[in-house]
């Protein structure tokens, strides 16, 4: 089980942070240094591609819910591209829905940035 | 002289037991065998789905425990009506369950995803027991009912 984390851009406003694989208590923490390091260099318009991510957790979500909060206080915004019936599904179940675009595309998420 | 019992009707009851080390990397093979047994069970994909979350997120509950445990055990109980999982902190060393880990604690961002995590557990899950003893540590009790 492992996470690839492949970071594009910039590509308009947004940096693309592709996740491939699984995200759990023991893949996250790779997943957050990477965001973190986007961040750190003052990338605040993420888009985040889970469409290659076959599961998720709560670890994962602490990562998602971890970086919007701190793109937010510079104004930013974090996006993300799910088209996972049961990813989806755990996006709903935690009202997460409410606080992240969550989009069928890269294009309709990074457009939604600008 | 003959004596006669009600005749009580018996389910077969199948169990499965996994022991894995109470490290974060072990956590995917509990996922996967709760996989294979709600597949051998027939349930759909969503159910599936559900348990595997379910099993993980437990997992991750003990092993992001404060205390001393080495291993997390995980108990499959199933019948044609249903599958009652057991996940609880386990130790070989007698009296050391609960005992508090030496240099480590639970963080902010740790208390808040288990949060997430037992949510997650109720939702998905038809019966959910959480239960910490000063002894043995936490235990997650769940049931997940079979349709069909």
């Amino acid at each position: 089980m492992d996470i690839k984390v492949k970071v594009r851009g910039p590509e308009g406003d947004a940096y693309i942070v592709e996740l491939s694989g699984e995200i759990d208590v023991y893949t996250s923490p790779k997943v957050k240094e990477s965001i973190a390091e986007l961040i750190d260099q003052g990338h605040y318009s993420l888009v985040i591609n889970l469409e290659n991510v076959r599961y998720i957790d709560s670890t994962g979500l602490g990562v998602l819910i971890g970086a919007l909060k701190r793109v937010r206080e510079h104004g930013g915004s974090v996006n993300l591209v799910c088209t996972n019936p049961q990813i989806k599904k755990i996006f709903d179940i935690t009202g997460l829905v409410k606080i992240f675009g969550i989009f069928e595309s890269e294009a309709s998420a990074t457009q939604a940035l600008a | 002289m003959s004596s006669s019992s009600a005749v009580v009707p018996q389910t077969d009851v199948t169990m499965v037991d996994l022991r894995i080390p109470r490290k974060a990397e072990w956590v995917a093979v509990a996922r996967l065998t709760m996989a294979a047994v709600a597949n051998r069970l027939h349930c759909s994909v969503e159910d599936i789905e559900d348990l595997k979350l379910a099993v993980a997120e437990a997992c991750t509950s003990c092993i992001q425990q404060p205390t001393s445990t080495d291993q997390v055990a995980i108990t499959c109980e199933m019948d044609a009506n249903e599958l009652r999982l057991t996940v609880r902190e386990h130790t070989e060393h007698a009296g050391a369950a609960a005992a508090p880990r030496a240099a480590a604690s639970v963080s902010v961002s740790e208390a808040a995803e288990s949060e997430l995590g037992l949510f997650l557990i109720r939702s998905l899950m038809d019966h959910v027991e959480y239960t910490i003893d000063p002894q043995l540590g936490l235990r997650l009790f769940m049931v997940k009912k079979l349709l069909g």
